[in-house]
């Protein structure tokens, strides 16, 4: 797979990251390393392998169904920027 | 042109736990603004996803009641999009290896029966609530719901109209409540449609294109949304024109689907798997264990009113329309095994009516089933008559004589007149009174037989058994 500064930008931009045209073109040259490497790892066989989820081989640990956590907005609030009538305040978002 | 409309619908059931499914902050619905979110649920650095056993066996739950598949390993995944209600960035959610695989969905519309396949039904988490009234020209945002647990339930496109569309969310929204998985309150968002659209000429194999109407939070929304989504799409395809792959959303006060994002702008959302949250392992002997706690299933129970209890199809469908019907139809028939019919009906006339024009819902209900079959007890048995029965109902929905069924009846004096010695002497007296009704009716005036009833039973005062008056009185006047 080739990969183009085009494709680069599109990325940065579904994350909501800001880069310009010279770091664009560093992270292709990065990104480009990382995708030779994948295609040396797709070239060996492993239809015999079950497909890995997660690096450690454990289980994920239940909860029980129980409320633990007490009400903390205050504490929570005191660090927030903008608060009002309980409510976390952002700059206006209308889809 | 005939077109042929084809639906697939994406239900949100909102899982009916305590808790959060991936924090211990509470999921009660009302309270005040963020004072159930807690750090994990805002997203601040270092919080960790710990998973709700009760979200996954609510899951499981619903994938064994429509006989799915149930993944083992299953895999939480990140899908990223950016909005304020979503502290994190991303909303946990599942893509591949999702807890419930397959499973079907049987539907009934106008007396046709019709399998829906379902394609899967994953976990995920809720977002929260963006406010948009005016803050200074910003945005108020609620996290109360982000963490709240959801099984998103997908069909397949088996779905022909709107009218299948409905039986099918209620056929589900049924079930999810039957199961005690979800409350199906769609006024405070528990269970929420969103229905992907498409026409094709009759007889075309290949689908059109779709458009996907989100947030339809009632059944006649789903209806209408739908009707004018086909109709807007065939008048485009009739014109010439093609259809233009989007999101719409349904605007109730004008009755019209609108353009929300298109699929230019739509997100790629990136979904990869969640490394906070490991694969998730459902031993076959924790399924067991859920599949034995399973309550008979609404289909299963429908089925057997009619083999075991020759109920009629459409009162088998009234009474497991609900599990709480259902569970107090089952106990008031357990009275009365040979009855099941005579249950039936109170339980869908009288009971039903009471309740609806008191606006409550059937645990509320002021008559327990033992108290309701007390009074179906003394109609079969012939103490009181059916109508003398409605007396006794209105005094034990208002709880008269601590709701004692025979106390009732003595104080009121409503038992019937079974005394064949007792009815005789009175139609006696009746006959004497009315010979003129008598001399009509043996010249083959059959209304005249009608009214002498009616007279009878005036004479007292509705106690006599109707069917011995019948009996008793023929063979009088056949004499």
């Amino acid at each position: 797979m080739t990969l183009t500064v085009t494709d680069v930008k599109r990325i940065a931009d579904l994350a909501y990251i800001e880069i310009d045209n010279d770091e664009a073109e560093a992270t292709l040259t990065q990104l480009t390393g990382i995708f030779d490497l994948i295609e040396t790892m797709q070239a060996i066989d492993t239809s015999s392998v079950e497909p890995m989820s997660h690096a450690q081989s454990v289980t994920q640990r239940l909860r029980d169904d129980e409320i633990t956590e007490t009400d903390q907005r205050d504490a929570c609030q005191a660090i927030a920027p903008q608060v009002e009538a309980g409510l976390y305040l952002v700059p206006k978002v209308i889809e | 042109m005939q077109w042929e409309i084809v639906i697939g619908l994406e239900v949100h059931t909102q899982l009916s736990t305590q808790s959060k499914i991936f924090s211990g902050a509470s999921t009660a619905y009302g309270a005040a603004p963020n004072t159930q979110a807690c750090v994990i649920d805002l997203a601040l650095p270092g919080v960790l996803p710990v998973l709700n056993k009760g979200a996954v066996e609510r899951a499981i739950k619903f994938g064994l009641s429509v006989g799915a598949k149930i993944n083992s390993p299953s895999i939480f995944a990140r899908k990223n999009y950016f909005y304020p209600d979503l502290p994190k960035g991303y909303q946990i959610s599942q893509y591949e290896l999702p807890v419930v695989q397959g499973g079907s969905i049987k539907i009934e519309v106008d007396g046709i029966e019709k399998t829906i396949r379902l394609t899967r039904a994953h976990l995920e988490e809720d977002a929260g609530k963006s406010l948009h009234e005016d803050f200074h020209g910003m945005s108020g945002i609620d996290l109360n719901r982000a963490g709240t647990p959801l099984l998103e339930i997908v069909s397949e496109p088996d779905l022909r109209s709107s009218a299948e569309a409905v039986a099918y969310a209620k056929t589900l929204h049924s079930l999810v409540r039957w199961i005690g998985i979800c409350d199906g309150n769609m006024q405070e968002g528990s269970f929420r449609c969103d229905a992907n659209v498409s026409v094709r000429p009759r007889g075309q194999e290949k689908f059109g294109t779709r458009c996907e109407i989100k947030n339809l939070n009632s059944f006649r929304f789903l209806e209408k949304a739908i009707d004018y989504e086909a109709r807007r799409q065939i008048d485009i395809l009739e014109d010439g024109g093609a259809i233009r792959q989007e999101t719409r959303l349904y605007d109730a006060n004008k009755d019209e689907t609108r353009t929300m994002r298109t699929k230019e702008d739509a997100n790629d959302y990136r979904y990869f798997p969640d490394p906070d949250l490991l694969p998730l392992e459902i031993s076959p002997d924790w399924i067991g264990h859920i599949a034995s706690s399973l309550p008979e299933l609404p289909q299963v129970r429908e089925d057997r009113y009619v083999s075991e209890l020759s109920l009629t199809a459409y009162d088998a469908a009234v009474l497991t329309s609900s599990r709480e019907i259902a569970d107090y139809f089952e106990a008031t028939v357990r009275v009365l095994p040979t009855q099941a019919k005579l249950c039936a009906n109170w339980i869908m006339g009288d009971v039903m009516a009471q309740l609806n024009k008191e606006g409550i819902e059937i645990p509320a209900c002021p008559i327990q089933p033992d108290s309701l079959a007390a009074l179906l007890t003394r109609i079969s048995d012939g103490t009181i008559s059916g109508k003398a029965a409605k007396a006794v109902f209105e005094s034990l929905w208002h709880g008269e004589l601590n709701k004692d069924v025979d106390a009732i009846i003595a104080a009121k004096g409503l038992k019937q007149i079974s005394d064949d010695g007792a009815i005789d002497k009175i139609i006696d007296q009746v006959l004497q009174a009315n010979p003129q009704q008598v001399a009509d009716y043996r010249n083959g005036k059959e209304k005249a037989f009608n009214s002498l009833v009616g007279q009878i039973m005036k004479a007292t005062q509705g106690k006599a058994n109707p069917a011995q008056v019948h009996a008793i009185l023929k063979k009088k006047l056949e004499q």
